[in-house]
Protein backbone atom coordinates (compact mmCIF):
# COMPACT_ATOMS: atom_id res chain seq x y z
CA UNK A 1 0.00 0.00 0.00
CA UNK A 2 2.79 2.39 1.03
CA UNK A 3 4.73 1.44 -2.08
CA UNK A 4 1.70 2.23 -4.25
CA UNK A 5 1.42 5.65 -2.60
CA UNK A 6 5.09 6.34 -3.22
CA UNK A 7 4.80 5.44 -6.89
CA UNK A 8 1.70 7.60 -7.19
CA UNK A 9 3.36 10.66 -5.62
CA UNK A 10 6.50 10.05 -7.73
CA UNK A 11 4.40 9.99 -10.92
CA UNK A 12 2.53 13.09 -9.79
CA UNK A 13 5.76 14.99 -9.14
CA UNK A 14 6.97 14.31 -12.67
CA UNK A 15 3.62 14.16 -14.43
CA UNK A 16 2.33 17.60 -13.41
CA UNK A 17 5.22 19.63 -14.85
CA UNK A 18 5.26 17.37 -17.91
CA UNK A 19 1.58 18.00 -18.61
CA UNK A 20 2.10 21.74 -18.02
CA UNK A 21 5.05 21.70 -20.43
CA UNK A 22 3.04 19.93 -23.15
CA UNK A 23 0.14 22.37 -22.71
CA UNK A 24 2.50 25.36 -22.95
CA UNK A 25 4.18 23.85 -25.99
CA UNK A 26 0.75 23.55 -27.61
CA UNK A 27 -0.07 27.19 -26.83
CA UNK A 28 3.31 28.28 -28.14
CA UNK A 29 3.05 26.28 -31.39
CA UNK A 30 -0.41 27.70 -32.03
CA UNK A 31 0.85 31.21 -31.29
CA UNK A 32 3.79 30.83 -33.71
CA UNK A 33 1.57 29.42 -36.47
CA UNK A 34 -0.98 32.21 -36.00
CA UNK A 35 1.76 34.86 -35.96
CA UNK A 36 3.37 33.60 -39.18
CA UNK A 37 -0.02 33.37 -40.92
CA UNK A 38 -0.93 36.92 -39.89
CA UNK A 39 2.44 38.28 -41.05
CA UNK A 40 1.27 37.66 -44.61
CA UNK A 41 -2.31 38.87 -44.23
CA UNK A 42 -3.47 42.46 -44.84
CA UNK A 43 -3.77 45.09 -43.49
CA UNK A 44 -0.03 45.81 -43.22
CA UNK A 45 0.75 48.52 -40.69
CA UNK A 46 3.67 50.28 -42.40
CA UNK A 47 3.88 53.05 -39.79
CA UNK A 48 4.09 50.54 -36.95
CA UNK A 49 6.69 48.55 -38.90
CA UNK A 50 8.81 51.71 -39.34
CA UNK A 51 8.53 52.54 -35.63
CA UNK A 52 9.71 49.03 -34.69
CA UNK A 53 12.42 49.19 -37.35
CA UNK A 54 13.80 52.33 -35.70
CA UNK A 55 13.46 50.88 -32.19
CA UNK A 56 15.14 47.58 -32.98
CA UNK A 57 17.62 48.79 -35.59
CA UNK A 58 18.66 52.39 -35.23
CA UNK A 59 18.59 52.57 -31.43
CA UNK A 60 20.51 49.28 -31.13
CA UNK A 61 23.43 50.54 -33.24
CA UNK A 62 25.52 51.80 -30.26
CA UNK A 63 25.05 48.57 -28.30
CA UNK A 64 25.84 46.33 -31.27
CA UNK A 65 28.75 48.56 -32.34
CA UNK A 66 30.42 48.52 -28.92
CA UNK A 67 29.87 44.79 -28.43
CA UNK A 68 31.32 43.74 -31.77
CA UNK A 69 34.16 46.30 -31.58
CA UNK A 70 35.50 44.86 -28.33
CA UNK A 71 34.80 41.28 -29.44
CA UNK A 72 36.92 41.85 -32.57
CA UNK A 73 39.72 43.43 -30.48
CA UNK A 74 39.74 40.54 -27.99
CA UNK A 75 39.83 37.93 -30.77
CA UNK A 76 42.84 39.68 -32.36
CA UNK A 77 44.79 39.66 -29.07
CA UNK A 78 43.82 36.07 -28.19
CA UNK A 79 44.66 34.75 -31.65
CA UNK A 80 48.01 36.50 -31.66
CA UNK A 81 48.95 35.26 -28.19
CA UNK A 82 47.87 31.73 -29.13
CA UNK A 83 49.59 31.34 -32.46
CA UNK A 84 52.48 33.84 -32.45
CA UNK A 85 54.87 31.12 -31.22
CA UNK A 86 54.21 29.25 -34.49
CA UNK A 87 55.02 32.38 -36.51
CA UNK A 88 51.56 32.68 -37.92
CA UNK A 89 50.76 36.35 -37.25
CA UNK A 90 49.28 36.70 -40.71
CA UNK A 91 46.47 34.33 -39.63
CA UNK A 92 45.19 36.93 -37.15
CA UNK A 93 43.25 38.80 -39.87
CA UNK A 94 41.72 35.53 -41.08
CA UNK A 95 40.67 34.39 -37.59
CA UNK A 96 39.17 37.79 -36.77
CA UNK A 97 37.30 37.79 -40.08
CA UNK A 98 35.84 34.29 -39.68
CA UNK A 99 35.05 34.61 -35.96
CA UNK A 100 33.34 37.95 -36.35
CA UNK A 101 31.32 37.27 -39.50
CA UNK A 102 30.29 33.69 -38.75
CA UNK A 103 29.76 33.79 -34.98
CA UNK A 104 30.53 36.84 -32.90
CA UNK A 105 28.61 39.51 -34.76
CA UNK A 106 25.38 37.52 -35.17
CA UNK A 107 25.37 35.84 -31.77
CA UNK A 108 26.52 38.77 -29.63
CA UNK A 109 24.31 41.24 -31.51
CA UNK A 110 21.32 38.93 -31.11
CA UNK A 111 21.94 38.46 -27.38
CA UNK A 112 22.26 42.22 -26.87
CA UNK A 113 19.10 42.91 -28.91
CA UNK A 114 17.26 40.14 -27.02
CA UNK A 115 18.09 41.92 -23.76
CA UNK A 116 17.13 45.34 -25.09
CA UNK A 117 14.22 44.67 -27.43
CA UNK A 118 12.85 41.26 -26.37
CA UNK A 119 12.35 42.63 -22.86
CA UNK A 120 10.76 45.85 -24.14
CA UNK A 121 8.35 43.91 -26.40
CA UNK A 122 7.28 41.59 -23.58
CA UNK A 123 6.81 44.52 -21.18
CA UNK A 124 4.83 46.63 -23.66
CA UNK A 125 2.54 43.84 -24.88
CA UNK A 126 2.25 42.44 -21.35
CA UNK A 127 1.12 45.82 -20.03
CA UNK A 128 -1.38 46.06 -22.88
CA UNK A 129 -2.69 42.62 -21.92
CA UNK A 130 -3.16 43.34 -18.21
CA UNK A 131 -4.72 46.78 -18.85
CA UNK A 132 -7.22 45.25 -21.35
CA UNK A 133 -5.77 47.20 -24.28
CA UNK A 134 -5.51 43.98 -26.31
CA UNK A 135 -9.19 43.24 -25.61
CA UNK A 136 -9.94 46.81 -26.66
CA UNK A 137 -8.15 46.19 -29.98
CA UNK A 138 -10.39 43.18 -30.62
CA UNK A 139 -13.56 45.12 -29.76
CA UNK A 140 -12.44 47.81 -32.22
CA UNK A 141 -12.25 45.19 -34.99
CA UNK A 142 -8.43 45.22 -35.12
CA UNK A 143 -6.62 41.88 -35.15
CA UNK A 144 -3.94 42.03 -32.38
CA UNK A 145 -1.74 39.61 -34.33
CA UNK A 146 -1.69 41.91 -37.34
CA UNK A 147 -1.55 45.15 -35.36
CA UNK A 148 0.93 44.23 -32.62
CA UNK A 149 2.84 41.11 -33.55
CA UNK A 150 3.31 41.12 -37.34
CA UNK A 151 5.05 44.56 -37.47
CA UNK A 152 7.44 43.48 -34.70
CA UNK A 153 8.30 40.18 -36.39
CA UNK A 154 8.81 41.80 -39.80
CA UNK A 155 10.94 44.60 -38.33
CA UNK A 156 13.12 42.18 -36.31
CA UNK A 157 13.64 39.79 -39.26
CA UNK A 158 14.54 42.64 -41.65
CA UNK A 159 16.67 44.75 -39.34
CA UNK A 160 18.75 42.08 -37.59
CA UNK A 161 20.73 41.16 -40.75
CA UNK A 162 21.48 44.86 -41.28
CA UNK A 163 22.63 45.19 -37.67
CA UNK A 164 24.87 42.14 -38.10
CA UNK A 165 26.43 43.54 -41.29
CA UNK A 166 27.16 46.71 -39.33
CA UNK A 167 28.57 44.55 -36.51
CA UNK A 168 30.77 42.67 -39.03
CA UNK A 169 32.39 45.91 -40.19
CA UNK A 170 32.91 47.25 -36.66
CA UNK A 171 34.21 43.89 -35.34
CA UNK A 172 36.75 43.56 -38.17
CA UNK A 173 37.72 47.16 -37.58
CA UNK A 174 38.32 46.31 -33.89
CA UNK A 175 40.69 43.50 -34.95
CA UNK A 176 42.42 45.91 -37.35
CA UNK A 177 42.93 48.55 -34.63
CA UNK A 178 44.55 46.01 -32.28
CA UNK A 179 46.57 44.48 -35.13
CA UNK A 180 47.98 47.81 -36.29
CA UNK A 181 48.36 49.85 -33.10
CA UNK A 182 49.16 47.12 -30.57
CA UNK A 183 50.64 44.21 -32.51
CA UNK A 184 52.46 46.41 -35.07
CA UNK A 185 51.14 44.67 -38.18
CA UNK A 186 51.48 46.35 -41.54
CA UNK A 187 48.12 48.05 -42.30
CA UNK A 188 48.22 47.24 -46.02
CA UNK A 189 49.04 43.57 -45.35
CA UNK A 190 46.27 43.30 -42.75
CA UNK A 191 43.68 44.77 -45.09
CA UNK A 192 44.97 42.61 -47.94
CA UNK A 193 44.73 39.46 -45.76
CA UNK A 194 41.21 40.38 -44.75
CA UNK A 195 40.02 41.10 -48.29
CA UNK A 196 41.64 37.98 -49.76
CA UNK A 197 40.02 35.72 -47.19
CA UNK A 198 36.64 37.41 -47.28
CA UNK A 199 34.08 34.91 -48.59
CA UNK A 200 30.42 35.42 -49.32
CA UNK A 201 29.46 32.24 -47.42
CA UNK A 202 30.87 33.64 -44.16
CA UNK A 203 28.91 36.87 -44.40
CA UNK A 204 25.77 35.10 -45.65
CA UNK A 205 25.92 32.65 -42.74
CA UNK A 206 25.86 35.57 -40.33
CA UNK A 207 22.99 37.20 -42.22
CA UNK A 208 20.89 34.02 -42.24
CA UNK A 209 21.55 33.50 -38.54
CA UNK A 210 20.60 37.12 -37.86
CA UNK A 211 17.24 36.78 -39.60
CA UNK A 212 16.45 33.61 -37.62
CA UNK A 213 17.58 35.27 -34.37
CA UNK A 214 15.43 38.31 -35.17
CA UNK A 215 12.41 36.05 -35.52
CA UNK A 216 13.23 34.30 -32.23
CA UNK A 217 13.62 37.60 -30.34
CA UNK A 218 10.34 39.02 -31.66
CA UNK A 219 8.27 35.86 -31.26
CA UNK A 220 9.49 35.18 -27.70
CA UNK A 221 8.98 38.81 -26.65
CA UNK A 222 5.48 38.89 -28.14
CA UNK A 223 4.51 35.43 -26.86
CA UNK A 224 5.47 36.04 -23.25
CA UNK A 225 3.91 39.52 -23.30
CA UNK A 226 0.70 38.26 -24.91
CA UNK A 227 0.29 35.46 -22.37
CA UNK A 228 1.18 37.53 -19.31
CA UNK A 229 -1.35 37.94 -16.54
CA UNK A 230 -1.60 39.11 -12.97
CA UNK A 231 -0.55 42.76 -13.10
CA UNK A 232 2.95 44.14 -12.59
CA UNK A 233 4.37 40.86 -11.31
CA UNK A 234 3.08 39.00 -14.36
CA UNK A 235 4.60 41.57 -16.69
CA UNK A 236 7.92 41.30 -14.83
CA UNK A 237 7.91 37.52 -15.20
CA UNK A 238 7.03 37.82 -18.89
CA UNK A 239 9.99 40.15 -19.43
CA UNK A 240 12.43 37.80 -17.70
CA UNK A 241 11.07 34.75 -19.52
CA UNK A 242 11.28 36.52 -22.88
CA UNK A 243 14.97 37.36 -22.44
CA UNK A 244 15.98 34.00 -20.97
CA UNK A 245 14.07 31.87 -23.49
CA UNK A 246 15.18 33.89 -26.52
CA UNK A 247 18.82 33.82 -25.37
CA UNK A 248 18.76 30.03 -24.98
CA UNK A 249 16.99 29.55 -28.33
CA UNK A 250 19.52 31.84 -30.03
CA UNK A 251 22.38 29.65 -28.81
CA UNK A 252 20.59 26.42 -29.80
CA UNK A 253 19.69 27.69 -33.27
CA UNK A 254 23.20 29.07 -33.71
CA UNK A 255 24.52 25.53 -33.31
CA UNK A 256 21.86 24.04 -35.59
CA UNK A 257 22.45 26.54 -38.41
CA UNK A 258 26.22 26.12 -38.12
CA UNK A 259 25.78 22.36 -38.22
CA UNK A 260 23.63 22.55 -41.37
CA UNK A 261 25.94 24.95 -43.24
CA UNK A 262 29.43 23.87 -42.16
CA UNK A 263 29.17 20.22 -41.17
CA UNK A 264 30.11 19.02 -44.65
CA UNK B 1 -37.85 40.31 -36.47
CA UNK B 2 -37.44 39.45 -32.80
CA UNK B 3 -37.81 42.19 -30.22
CA UNK B 4 -34.50 41.12 -28.66
CA UNK B 5 -31.18 42.63 -29.71
CA UNK B 6 -29.19 40.10 -27.68
CA UNK B 7 -30.46 36.65 -26.67
CA UNK B 8 -28.40 34.50 -24.33
CA UNK B 9 -29.50 30.94 -23.62
CA UNK B 10 -28.06 28.33 -21.32
CA UNK B 11 -24.58 29.86 -21.26
CA UNK B 12 -21.86 27.94 -19.42
CA UNK B 13 -18.26 28.90 -18.80
CA UNK B 14 -15.82 27.33 -16.36
CA UNK B 15 -12.14 27.96 -15.63
CA UNK B 16 -10.77 24.59 -14.53
CA UNK B 17 -13.10 23.35 -11.82
CA UNK B 18 -14.52 26.81 -11.10
CA UNK B 19 -17.91 27.28 -12.74
CA UNK B 20 -18.29 30.99 -13.52
CA UNK B 21 -21.39 31.00 -15.73
CA UNK B 22 -23.75 28.17 -14.90
CA UNK B 23 -26.63 28.33 -17.37
CA UNK B 24 -27.22 32.06 -17.94
CA UNK B 25 -30.42 33.08 -19.77
CA UNK B 26 -30.67 36.77 -20.57
CA UNK B 27 -32.26 39.05 -23.19
CA UNK B 28 -31.47 42.65 -24.06
CA UNK B 29 -34.30 44.30 -25.98
CA UNK B 30 -33.80 46.81 -28.78
CA UNK B 31 -33.02 50.27 -27.38
CA UNK B 32 -33.09 48.92 -23.82
CA UNK B 33 -30.57 49.74 -21.11
CA UNK B 34 -29.98 46.53 -19.15
CA UNK B 35 -27.79 46.61 -16.07
CA UNK B 36 -26.38 43.38 -14.68
CA UNK B 37 -25.51 43.65 -11.00
CA UNK B 38 -23.69 41.19 -8.82
CA UNK B 39 -20.81 40.92 -6.39
CA UNK B 40 -17.14 40.73 -7.33
CA UNK B 41 -16.20 37.45 -8.95
CA UNK B 42 -19.76 36.44 -9.86
CA UNK B 43 -18.98 36.31 -13.59
CA UNK B 44 -20.24 39.69 -14.81
CA UNK B 45 -17.08 40.47 -16.76
CA UNK B 46 -16.93 36.91 -18.11
CA UNK B 47 -20.50 37.31 -19.38
CA UNK B 48 -19.68 40.50 -21.27
CA UNK B 49 -16.46 38.99 -22.65
CA UNK B 50 -18.35 35.93 -23.91
CA UNK B 51 -20.84 38.15 -25.77
CA UNK B 52 -17.97 40.07 -27.37
CA UNK B 53 -16.13 36.92 -28.41
CA UNK B 54 -13.16 37.70 -26.13
CA UNK B 55 -13.84 34.40 -24.32
CA UNK B 56 -15.35 31.26 -25.81
CA UNK B 57 -18.18 29.79 -23.71
CA UNK B 58 -18.13 26.06 -22.93
CA UNK B 59 -21.67 25.73 -24.26
CA UNK B 60 -24.86 27.69 -24.83
CA UNK B 61 -26.05 30.20 -27.36
CA UNK B 62 -25.57 33.94 -27.87
CA UNK B 63 -27.59 35.54 -30.65
CA UNK B 64 -27.35 39.13 -31.82
CA UNK B 65 -30.15 40.25 -34.12
CA UNK B 66 -31.18 36.60 -34.28
CA UNK B 67 -27.76 35.41 -35.55
CA UNK B 68 -25.59 33.05 -33.54
CA UNK B 69 -22.27 34.72 -32.71
CA UNK B 70 -20.41 31.89 -30.95
CA UNK B 71 -17.87 30.57 -33.43
CA UNK B 72 -18.94 32.97 -36.19
CA UNK B 73 -16.35 34.23 -38.68
CA UNK B 74 -18.27 37.49 -39.14
CA UNK B 75 -16.90 40.69 -37.62
CA UNK B 76 -19.52 41.11 -34.91
CA UNK B 77 -17.68 44.06 -33.37
CA UNK B 78 -18.64 46.52 -36.11
CA UNK B 79 -22.02 47.03 -34.47
CA UNK B 80 -20.63 47.14 -30.92
CA UNK B 81 -18.88 49.68 -28.74
CA UNK B 82 -17.30 49.06 -25.35
CA UNK B 83 -16.26 51.23 -22.43
CA UNK B 84 -13.72 49.29 -20.36
CA UNK B 85 -13.39 49.49 -16.60
CA UNK B 86 -9.95 51.10 -16.79
CA UNK B 87 -10.80 52.82 -20.10
CA UNK B 88 -8.09 50.66 -21.83
CA UNK B 89 -6.82 53.57 -23.92
CA UNK B 90 -3.80 52.84 -26.11
CA UNK B 91 -0.73 54.43 -24.48
CA UNK B 92 1.14 54.73 -27.75
CA UNK B 93 -1.55 56.86 -29.41
CA UNK B 94 -2.77 60.38 -28.70
CA UNK B 95 -6.28 60.99 -27.35
CA UNK B 96 -7.77 61.79 -30.76
CA UNK B 97 -6.10 58.75 -32.35
CA UNK B 98 -7.65 56.61 -29.63
CA UNK B 99 -11.09 58.07 -30.26
CA UNK B 100 -10.79 57.80 -34.03
CA UNK B 101 -9.09 54.38 -33.95
CA UNK B 102 -11.94 52.52 -35.60
CA UNK B 103 -12.42 55.21 -38.27
CA UNK B 104 -8.71 55.02 -39.13
CA UNK B 105 -8.82 51.21 -39.08
CA UNK B 106 -11.70 51.14 -41.54
CA UNK B 107 -9.57 53.33 -43.82
CA UNK B 108 -12.54 55.09 -45.36
CA UNK B 109 -11.64 58.52 -44.00
CA UNK B 110 -8.53 60.73 -44.11
CA UNK B 111 -6.56 61.40 -40.91
CA UNK B 112 -7.57 65.08 -41.04
CA UNK B 113 -11.27 64.25 -41.22
CA UNK B 114 -10.90 61.54 -38.56
CA UNK B 115 -9.28 64.09 -36.23
CA UNK B 116 -12.11 66.58 -36.76
CA UNK B 117 -14.70 63.87 -36.09
CA UNK B 118 -12.82 62.80 -32.94
CA UNK B 119 -12.75 66.39 -31.64
CA UNK B 120 -16.49 66.68 -32.30
CA UNK B 121 -17.21 63.52 -30.28
CA UNK B 122 -14.81 64.62 -27.53
CA UNK B 123 -16.88 67.84 -27.26
CA UNK B 124 -20.04 65.73 -26.89
CA UNK B 125 -18.53 64.02 -23.86
CA UNK B 126 -17.49 67.34 -22.37
CA UNK B 127 -13.83 67.47 -23.31
CA UNK B 128 -12.15 70.52 -24.86
CA UNK B 129 -10.42 70.23 -28.27
CA UNK B 130 -6.99 70.88 -26.73
CA UNK B 131 -7.23 67.47 -25.01
CA UNK B 132 -7.10 65.81 -28.44
CA UNK B 133 -3.32 65.92 -28.80
CA UNK B 134 -2.51 64.84 -25.25
CA UNK B 135 -1.37 61.35 -24.36
CA UNK B 136 -3.84 59.20 -22.33
CA UNK B 137 -1.33 59.14 -19.45
CA UNK B 138 -1.76 62.91 -19.04
CA UNK B 139 -5.51 62.58 -18.30
CA UNK B 140 -7.32 62.08 -14.99
CA UNK B 141 -9.41 58.93 -14.40
CA UNK B 142 -12.67 60.74 -15.20
CA UNK B 143 -11.25 62.21 -18.41
CA UNK B 144 -9.96 58.79 -19.46
CA UNK B 145 -13.48 57.37 -19.00
CA UNK B 146 -14.89 60.15 -21.17
CA UNK B 147 -12.32 59.43 -23.87
CA UNK B 148 -13.19 55.73 -23.60
CA UNK B 149 -16.86 56.62 -23.99
CA UNK B 150 -16.08 58.81 -27.02
CA UNK B 151 -14.15 55.89 -28.57
CA UNK B 152 -17.07 53.55 -27.88
CA UNK B 153 -19.71 55.74 -29.53
CA UNK B 154 -17.84 57.38 -32.43
CA UNK B 155 -19.02 54.81 -34.99
CA UNK B 156 -22.60 54.94 -33.73
CA UNK B 157 -22.82 51.32 -32.60
CA UNK B 158 -26.11 49.49 -32.18
CA UNK B 159 -24.96 47.87 -28.92
CA UNK B 160 -22.78 49.47 -26.25
CA UNK B 161 -21.22 47.60 -23.33
CA UNK B 162 -20.18 49.37 -20.16
CA UNK B 163 -17.87 47.49 -17.82
CA UNK B 164 -18.03 49.06 -14.34
CA UNK B 165 -18.28 52.58 -15.83
CA UNK B 166 -18.15 54.43 -12.50
CA UNK B 167 -15.59 52.35 -10.60
CA UNK B 168 -12.74 54.46 -9.24
CA UNK B 169 -14.51 57.79 -9.76
CA UNK B 170 -15.71 60.26 -7.14
CA UNK B 171 -19.54 60.42 -6.77
CA UNK B 172 -19.89 63.64 -8.76
CA UNK B 173 -17.75 62.43 -11.65
CA UNK B 174 -19.60 59.09 -11.50
CA UNK B 175 -22.88 60.96 -11.95
CA UNK B 176 -21.43 62.93 -14.87
CA UNK B 177 -20.42 59.64 -16.54
CA UNK B 178 -23.90 58.19 -15.85
CA UNK B 179 -25.51 61.22 -17.55
CA UNK B 180 -23.16 60.87 -20.53
CA UNK B 181 -23.99 57.17 -20.83
CA UNK B 182 -27.72 57.92 -20.86
CA UNK B 183 -27.30 60.78 -23.36
CA UNK B 184 -25.05 58.79 -25.70
CA UNK B 185 -27.20 55.67 -25.64
CA UNK B 186 -30.49 57.53 -26.10
CA UNK B 187 -28.97 59.75 -28.80
CA UNK B 188 -27.93 56.69 -30.78
CA UNK B 189 -30.97 54.59 -29.90
CA UNK B 190 -28.52 51.86 -28.95
CA UNK B 191 -29.14 48.84 -26.75
CA UNK B 192 -26.78 48.88 -23.78
CA UNK B 193 -25.55 46.25 -21.40
CA UNK B 194 -23.85 47.59 -18.28
CA UNK B 195 -22.22 45.54 -15.56
CA UNK B 196 -21.72 47.22 -12.24
CA UNK B 197 -21.98 46.86 -8.50
CA UNK B 198 -22.60 50.59 -8.05
CA UNK B 199 -26.31 50.69 -7.18
CA UNK B 200 -26.60 54.47 -7.63
CA UNK B 201 -25.33 54.10 -11.16
CA UNK B 202 -27.58 51.07 -11.81
CA UNK B 203 -30.69 52.95 -10.61
CA UNK B 204 -29.88 55.92 -12.81
CA UNK B 205 -29.09 54.25 -16.12
CA UNK B 206 -31.16 51.05 -16.06
CA UNK B 207 -34.44 50.38 -17.86
CA UNK B 208 -34.15 46.89 -16.43
CA UNK B 209 -31.83 45.28 -13.88
CA UNK B 210 -30.73 41.63 -13.70
CA UNK B 211 -28.85 40.08 -10.82
CA UNK B 212 -26.13 37.50 -11.43
CA UNK B 213 -25.30 35.17 -8.55
CA UNK B 214 -23.31 31.94 -8.64
CA UNK B 215 -23.31 31.93 -12.43
CA UNK B 216 -27.08 32.32 -12.86
CA UNK B 217 -29.48 35.21 -13.36
CA UNK B 218 -31.49 34.94 -10.15
CA UNK B 219 -33.70 37.99 -10.59
CA UNK B 220 -34.61 40.58 -13.22
CA UNK B 221 -37.00 43.51 -13.35
CA UNK B 222 -37.32 47.29 -13.42
CA UNK B 223 -35.91 49.60 -10.76
CA UNK B 224 -39.40 49.96 -9.22
CA UNK B 225 -39.82 46.18 -9.12
CA UNK B 226 -36.37 45.90 -7.55
CA UNK B 227 -37.34 48.21 -4.70
CA UNK B 228 -40.48 46.15 -4.03
CA UNK B 229 -38.83 42.75 -4.44
CA UNK B 230 -38.51 40.46 -1.44
CA UNK B 231 -35.82 38.31 -3.05
CA UNK B 232 -33.39 37.88 -0.11
CA UNK B 233 -30.28 37.86 -2.33
CA UNK B 234 -31.33 41.07 -4.08
CA UNK B 235 -32.33 42.73 -0.80
CA UNK B 236 -28.97 41.92 0.75
CA UNK B 237 -27.07 43.16 -2.30
CA UNK B 238 -28.87 46.50 -2.62
CA UNK B 239 -28.71 47.14 1.12
CA UNK B 240 -24.99 46.30 1.10
CA UNK B 241 -25.32 44.14 4.19
CA UNK B 242 -22.80 41.47 5.11
CA UNK B 243 -25.60 39.42 6.73
CA UNK B 244 -27.87 37.34 4.54
CA UNK B 245 -27.87 34.44 2.12
CA UNK B 246 -24.89 35.76 0.12
CA UNK B 247 -21.81 34.52 1.90
CA UNK B 248 -18.59 36.41 1.27
CA UNK B 249 -15.45 34.31 1.30
CA UNK B 250 -12.94 36.05 3.57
Amino acid sequence: MQEKKNISSFLQAFGKPLVAFVINLGYFSRFVAKSIYNCFMPPFYIKLFCRQFMNIGFYSLPVVGLTTLFAGMVIAIQTYSGISKYGAESAVALVVLISVTRELAPVLSALMVAGRIGAAMAAEIGTMRVTEQIDALVTLSANPFRYLIAPRIWAAVVVMPLLVLFGDVIGIFGGYVVGIYKLDFNPANYINNTMTNLQAIDVMTGVVKAAVFGFIIAIMGCYHGYRSKGGAQGVGEATTNAVVSSSILILIFNYLITEVIFSR
Amino acid sequence: MSDNKIEIRNLYKAFGKKKVLDGVDLDVKRGESLVVIGGSGTGKSVLIKCIQGLLTPDCGSIKIDGEEVIGTKKDIHQKMGMLFQGAALFDSLSVWENVAFRLLENGKISRRKARLKAIQVLRQVGLAPDVADLSPAELSGGMQKRVGLARAVICQPEIIFFDEPTTGLDPIMADVINDLIIESARGLGASTLTITHDMASARKIADRIAMLYQGKIIWSGTVKEMDKSDNPYLRQFISGSSHGPIKVEV
